[in-house]
């Protein structure tokens, strides 16, 4: 039996020695090759790479990963060839899959969870999956040796906090902001309360996303968390550049940039 | 009191995590004033000199006729609600909730529209901001309820992804919400989205069979045979099946969009779907087989949605509602029939339960009188339903 998701995710914050990167990459978006090679790139510098499965209806995502996700639901991308991503990347960084609770349900719980674990899956972040209503999809992601990573907001009060990190596995998902991903983060008094609030609660390590877009703002969330996630702004650099090459170029550079600010 | 969550294994709460804290207000408010004497009371008296309530309950006595349904044919008159629908049931209860919850702004979603301007105009009537989220497409099939938004002071928001209808107007009032959450009250417009919604739209919605109950036993010594409405999200089928649920004897149907008939696309997420998530609760879906949810198609905006309230689909699976489906055309028939026989133009929505009704007609009337909810006035659709049956205003 393979290593537990867990353990890797959790060994993962123990052996990096800085506040961990976990950059995102839409499966399928701008193709499934590019993409691949994009979550390759950034394994270079990521200490978690985070996959995301394009979903028709991602009630917890702006307009850029909406727009992602889109484009490769047109394209024909399934779940399996998001999951298969993660085949190319066993010799790198753990991986964590994105994926809205639909997905998982139409495949039924366990052979998802199957399959997650068949391609080296460590961890799965479900977004409209809240704590109370996990407990069948935990034991099934369990049993397959799959983390079920649970998310924590601003609105989350400190008894939630605390439900939440008595079922918590791998790591929690922070979010910054009270809003959908895309959005901006700002590094206010209100951001390090929370994330205080949020070690307090929470045994396993806590890693912060949405909004978060430069250098700059990751190395302020390390200050305060044992993580960052960095989802649109990449998705953005993506899109906004010329030709394959040179988007392969960003997503490297901005992996560079971003792995160098956590460092110092 | 307790609020159902759950019905059956349908409903539960699939959102994010940043509204759980809402959800949970909401649900202690509904528990609080649910029974509170003064909230029932202002509600009350806006139902009855604002909304209309009782609505009167009709005998189509030519629509009977050549339907042939000799034990009667009766008319829930929803379409006589101000507004124009029964929408307005659960926009004012809604509204209410949310002043005394202390939110400053309103947000909700439409397809047909008639969600949209019953929440504008009760956003009016207390003096709360509203924001409407409303799909491209439906904003051109549905424009004169954008124009009467507009005009009660609502900002309507167009919504361009997916096909640009319900659905999708949905999703981005979620968003809208998760995003403003502190300040803003979603009022959703049907029986879905996650608990305790569901709940609460079948509650201030079930005002009409209740009413209409009483009003069968008024004006014909006993109860209807059969109950038919229209299902798109199912508010006001839940709201007209509430009122019979007890009644062993009373068949009630609930007739989904059959779209273009069975080899086209249609919107009978019930008849045709599986259960899944989306909107944050778990019912039947239209979705393929990785769980993608599919676009929905109907002639009326009201009823193109690929989901439906978790209540119908507990309903369903126990076998207290028969769910059957109309299509477009049939739809578009009945809409003009009912128009010409009875000088009520019905909601195309609607249009689907008179359809139903005309196309079953030979076996409802074994059963006894039948009773519609007619869920909503058609002023709305003129320029669709005109362009579709070739009338128009031309000299």
């Amino acid at each position: 039996m393979p290593e537990a998701g867990a353990a890797r995710l959790e060994r993962a914050f123990r052996d990096a020695g800085r506040p961990l990167f976990v950059p995102y990459v839409m499966g399928g978006y701008p193709d499934l090759d590019a993409s691949r090679r994009h979550a390759r790139l950034l394994a270079r510098h990521a200490d978690i790479i985070e996959l995301g499965i394009p979903f028709s209806d991602p009630l917890a995502d702006g307009p850029t990963i909406q727009a992602a996700g889109q484009a490769a639901l047109d394209a024909g991308i399934r779940p399996s060839d998001v999951l298969a991503i993660a085949d190319d990347l066993r010799d790198g960084p753990p991986v964590v899959v994105m994926t809205y609770f639909n997905t998982v349900i139409a495949h039924g719980a366990a052979e998802f969870m199957a399959e997650a674990a068949s391609h080296g899956v460590a961890g799965l972040i479900i977004p409209d999956l809240p704590v109370d209503e996990a407990a069948d999809i935990r034991a099934a992601a369990r049993a397959a040796g799959v983390a079920l990573i649970a998310l924590a907001a601003p609105t989350t009060d400190d008894a939630r906090m605390q439900q939440i990190g008595a079922e918590a596995e791998g790591f929690v998902y922070l979010v910054a902001v009270t809003g959908v991903t895309g959005g901006e983060m700002s590094m206010d008094d209100r951001l390090r309360a929370l994330a205080d609030r949020a070690r307090r609660h929470i045994p396993v390590p806590v890693v912060v996303g949405f909004g978060v877009r430069t250098p700059e703002q990751a190395a302020q969330i390390g200050q305060i968390a044992d993580g960052v996630v960095i989802a649109s702004e990449i998705i953005r650099r993506i899109g906004d550049a010329p030709d394959p090459p040179a988007a392969d170029a960003a997503v490297d550079a901005f992996g560079a940039g971003i792995a160098e600010a956590l460092a110092r | 009191m307790s609020v159902n969550m759950r019905f059956g294994p349908y409903g539960g709460r699939y959102v994010p995590e940043t509204v759980i804290g809402a959800l949970d207000e909401l649900t202690e408010a509904y528990k609080h004033y649910c029974d509170d004497p003064d909230f029932r009371s202002e509600l009350g008296v806006l139902l009855g000199h604002y909304v209309g309530r009782p609505t009167p309950l009709y005998r189509a006595r030519r629509l009977e006729e050549a339907w042939g349904l000799d034990d009667g044919l009766w008319f829930k008159r929803e379409d006589l609600c101000h507004t124009g629908a029964h929408k307005i049931n659960n926009a004012l209860g809604q509204v209410l909730l949310a002043r005394r919850m202390g939110k400053q702004r309103i947000i909700a979603e439409t397809g047909a529209g008639q969600h949209g301007v019953a929440t504008a105009t009760a956003s009016a009537l207390v003096g709360l901001g509203c924001r409407v989220y409303m799909g491209r497409t439906d904003m051109q099939r549905q424009r004169l309820n954008v124009i009467r938004m507009r005009m009660l002071g609502a900002e309507v928001t167009p919504v361009d992804s997916g096909s640009g209808t319900l659905k999708d107007a949905t999703s981005e009032a979620i968003r809208d919400w998760v995003t403003n959450v502190d300040t803003t009250h979603y009022i959703i417009g049907s029986a879905v989205g996650p608990a305790p919604y569901p709940e609460i739209v079948a509650e201030f919605q079930s005002v009409i069979g209740i009413e209409a109950r009483a009003q069968m036993l008024e004006e014909t010594g006993g109860l209807p045979g059969t109950v038919v409405a229209c299902v798109g999200g199912g508010s006001n089928a839940i709201g007209t099946f509430r009122g019979f649920i007890d009644d062993p004897d009373v068949a009630l149907v609930g007739v989904e969009a059959g779209g273009e008939g069975p080899a086209g696309r249609h919107g009978a997420s019930l008849a045709l779907g599986r259960p899944g998530v989306l909107h944050g609760s778990y019912s039947y879906l239209l979705q393929d087989d990785d769980g993608q949810v599919a676009e929905a198609h109907s002639v009326s905006a009201g009823l193109d949605y690929p989901g439906v309230g978790p209540e119908h689909s507990y309903l369903r699976d126990i076998g207290r509602v028969r769910y059957v489906d109309a299509t477009d055309e049939a739809a578009l028939s009945a809409f003009l029939e009912c128009s010409r026989r009875e000088g009520l133009i019905p909601a195309l929505e609607t249009s689907h339960a008179l359809a139903h009704v005309r196309d079953a007609a030979s076996q409802l009337r074994q059963a006894g009188p039948v009773l519609i909810c007619l869920s909503g006035r058609g002023d709305k659709d003129v320029d669709q339903a005109g362009a579709a049956l070739g009338i128009d205003a031309s000299a």
